[in-house]
């Protein structure tokens, strides 16, 4: 690797490891459910950038771009079912803050 | 480099932004902007096709069904929203001293990142790799998207008015 090469893998590696504590610490701290969902989905996309990135350094882009229309499409049935699932939640309870739902307590 | 550097840039800061928002419709929008950043990243890697799918199915489609979830919720009352935002502005107060440990992490090389390629002969069409290489994975998707429109009919459908 030359050093202009390596000077952008690294500052990729930098970006995607912020994002995705970004993310990570969204879930962990927020009570919303909808905005649990979004923390969900930049952890998504920092892996999205990391295999893109790994395909390109390491020469293996078709197969990165495979993985990553594979991910594409398990957000696009994880975003809708857990927004529905979302929405039993709320008719349910009438209350999005996870703090508040009680019911499965146990 | 410069292109590069200024798109990481407005990717994280569109992703601080759909995590710090006040309002969820905000963060919907800076989402939708992180994901079109994303997309343009892999425009820059020579990745179109999944640039064309992130950009019309993440940034798109995927909002569209965050802002109709939004608008099926009822927002908290106006007098409670900046309580709730300072609140978990309060939260978020401790993220920055997770990034820089995490930059810094990184930057000592306590994070190692290694790219080497296998000794395999890369395959260049994407079609050809999908269809020949990883044609299990497109069964995957296909009974996922089934999955995905069962779980959307079974959680959306309409129940009696007596339960």
């Amino acid at each position: 690797m030359n050093n202009d090469f390596s000077i952008l893998v690294n500052l990729y590696g930098l970006f995607v490891i912020l994002v995705f504590i970004c993310g990570l610490y969204c879930i962990m701290l927020t009570k919303n459910l909808i905005r649990i969902l979004i923390g969900i989905e930049i952890l998504a996309k920092a892996v999205t950038l990391m295999v893109i990135v790994a395909g390109y350094v390491s020469n293996h882009m078709a197969v990165a771009q495979t993985f990553v229309i594979t991910v594409i499409i398990i957000e696009v049935v994880l975003v809708p079912v857990v927004a529905g699932l979302i929405l039993g939640i709320f008719q349910k309870t009438d209350t999005l803050d996870v703090q508040k739902i009680r019911n499965l307590q146990g | 480099m410069t292109l590069h550097i200024i798109v990481l840039t407005a990717f994280l800061a569109f992703a601080l932004w759909a995590v710090l928002a006040r309002t969820l419709i905000q963060s919907t929008i800076g989402l939708a902007l992180a994901s079109a950043s994303v997309s343009i990243i892999m425009f820059q890697f020579d990745a179109p096709w999944a640039a064309v799918f992130e950009l019309s199915v993440c940034t798109a489609l995927i909002s569209v069904v965050f802002v109709s979830t939004i608008s099926l919720t009822n927002p908290p009352p106006k007098n409670e929203i900046s309580m709730l935002y300072w609140d978990r502005f309060k939260r978020f107060a401790y993220l920055p001293i997770f990034l820089l440990l995490g930059g810094f992490l990184f930057l000592t090389n306590k994070i190692p990142i290694d790219f080497l390629a296998p000794h395999i002969e890369p395959e260049k069409d994407f079609r050809l790799v999908l269809w020949n290489l990883r044609h299990m994975d497109l069964f995957g998707q296909i009974i996922l998207l089934f999955v995905g429109v069962f779980g959307v009919v079974v959680f959306f459908k309409e129940r009696p008015k007596n339960e």
